[in-house]
């Protein structure tokens, strides 16, 4: 009976972010209404018993993720006239893949057949994080390693992409300040009084 | 404590059942349970600010605050009608939705954490087998309140700020989270109740004392408090992303930055310290809240201490300590906490 009223509370919360994210005028409005969707989204994984799932959704999507992409949409100073321009420019691009997503999600709602109960974790003493980690480590561990090996080529790349070997006038080398020692970086000099230092 | 919350809880609910009725009290009963939480917490958050004016004074040979009350105790009182009273000055052309929204984000996330935070072993809101996760996953919000402060001020120094207190917490939560990685596999579970009954023997301090070091730093960045408080670097930035807020929103801010520092000392209590746990068995006469309390209080202290003994980094610097040293440092102590563990055959 609670849990019902939850339900509908933060699925409503859900659609309500969601059409926001698409009706907003404003970019950052739009992420900012993604990132309640992705919460509310997580809520409703905690109804769902996957707590663990809801941790990660959380901490992923909207600790990182969802975080850079509001940083580039703020510091991008975007024009709406030439926006709209490109929309209309890239139009039947989005409707194409709109229409992929549409019957993907349709076959699968009608052809498999979801148990209601599946996703709530085996009962018992094993909680829903120690089967994850379980069946990660054993029944899907190639393509969980697959997955790490790809997320570390991308992160190789993102690094050999911004790494430029430019010495500017005013670099530090943190190396070589630690180096130093007080004898070559110190000298004291008694200056008497009058004549100045040499 | 446990034998009173035994006799008295029954008797309890069967009253407000009563009153309420069965399907509404157990609502009313969460609301009860949030204020008994709150209050103290609040009272912590309003007198850290005092605390931390009069240890800093001390430290530096002043008497500190000394006029509202004996001993400067009703500053608090004094700050909080100032800040009510005083005007709020909206900048223009500021997104008022999200203005607005700002302070209130960086303050809930740091008060919501609380729920699963344990007192001792039966004094918890709500034991969640996550709490960690829990706590990690509602304190990376933080992040959100800054940038959108930033933002929304439509002012550049405001949104400067918020760029690098917003980059300088996810940094920093990265090599955060890796340093209570190796107290979860010691510990086998992500409840804090378990964590601290796990160090029963020996606190996780002492075979962790690298990754207890580190985390104290993190969440010293994490927080934006000194010596890491460039978002607020008043010599270029003003006040970061407070600038343009007046009166009890810039309140709010301060008390949700003083609200996650009380947050973050009991987690190093909890996680590191052994929480309630005596020092030594013989002195399980003294309740273990004390013993928390003492353990939490003293990580504030040392936050204070920080700030009153540090010059400020400089940007680069932070961001070079973030991610090419403790990054690494916690990554290999994981791996050398899973290899220990599997070497003595506990994993």
């Amino acid at each position: 009976m609670v849990a019902d009223i939850i339900f509908y509370l933060f699925a409503t919360i859900t659609v309500v972010a969601a059409l926001g994210v698409v009706s907003s005028k404003n970019q950052v409005h739009s992420v900012l209404f993604l990132v309640l969707a992705f919460f509310t989204t997580a809520a409703l994984f905690v109804l769902l018993g996957a707590e663990f799932l809801a941790a990660i959704l959380v901490m992923v999507y909207m600790g990182a993720v969802a975080i850079l992409f509001l940083f580039v949409v703020m510091m991008l100073d975007v024009e709406f006239a030439s926006l709209k321009k490109e929309a209309i420019q890239y139009l039947p691009l989005g409707i194409a893949v709109g229409v992929v997503i549409l019957v993907e999600m349709v076959v699968i709602i009608t052809q498999v057949h979801i148990e209601p109960n599946s996703m709530v974790a085996v009962a018992g003493e094993v909680t829903n994080t120690m089967e994850i980690g379980r069946i990660l480590y054993t029944k899907y561990l190639l393509p969980f390693e697959i997955a790490s090996l790809i997320l570390l080529v991308a992160l190789v790349g993102a690094v050999v992409l911004t790494l430029r070997e430019r010495k500017r006038p005013k670099q530090q080398d943190i190396t070589k300040q630690h180096a130093r020692t007080r004898e070559e970086a110190v000298e004291l000099k008694k200056v008497a009084s009058g004549e100045g230092a040499s | 404590m446990s034998e009173i919350l035994h006799t008295y809880l029954p008797i309890v609910h069967t009253f407000g059942e009563d009153i309420f009725g069965t399907l509404l009290w157990p609502l009313v009963w969460s609301v009860v349970k949030i204020m008994i939480l709150l209050a103290p917490v609040l009272f912590m958050v309003t007198y850290i600010t005092l605390a931390e004016r009069k240890i800093i004074g001390a430290m530096q040979v002043r008497p500190g605050p000394n006029r509202a009350g004996i001993f400067g105790v009703l500053l608090p009182l004094a700050d909080a009608v100032k800040l009510m009273t005083k005007e709020t000055i909206l900048p223009k052309h500021a997104d008022l939705p999200v203005f607005f929204l700002a302070p209130a984000l960086t303050l809930v996330p740091a008060l919501v954490v609380w729920t699963v935070v344990p007192f001792s072993p039966d004094l918890v809101v709500a034991d969640v087998n996550i709490a960690i996760m829990f706590i990690l996953a509602i304190s990376s919000l933080g992040a959100y309140g800054v940038l959108m402060a930033g933002w929304a001020s439509n002012s550049r120094y405001a949104f400067l700020g918020s760029m690098r207190a917003a980059s300088q917490m996810i940094s920093y939560e990265v090599s955060m989270g890796f340093t209570l990685i190796p107290v979860i596999m010691l510990t086998g579970s992500l409840s804090l109740i378990d964590v601290v009954e796990a160090q029963k023997d020996v606190w996780n301090i002492v075979p962790l004392l690298p990754m207890f070091v580190i985390f104290f730093i993190s969440v010293v960045a994490e927080t934006n408090r000194a010596p890491f408080d460039l978002p607020e670097a008043e010599a270029e930035l003003v006040a970061g992303f407070i600038t343009e807020y007046s009166a009890m929103s810039s309140g709010v801010f301060f008390m949700g930055e003083y609200a996650n520092i009380v947050m973050v000392s009991f987690l190093g209590a909890l996680m590191f310290l052994g929480g309630w746990l005596p020092p030594i068995g013989l002195l399980d006469f003294i309740p273990g809240l004390v013993w928390l309390a003492l353990k939490a209080g003293f990580l504030m202290f040392v936050f204070l201490w920080l700030r009153a003994t540090f010059p400020r980094y400089r940007y680069d610097q932070l961001m070079r300590l973030g991610w090419k040293v403790f990054l690494p440092v916690s990554l290999f102590w994981i791996f050398l906490t899973g290899l220990v563990l599997h070497l003595t055959g506990n994993a």
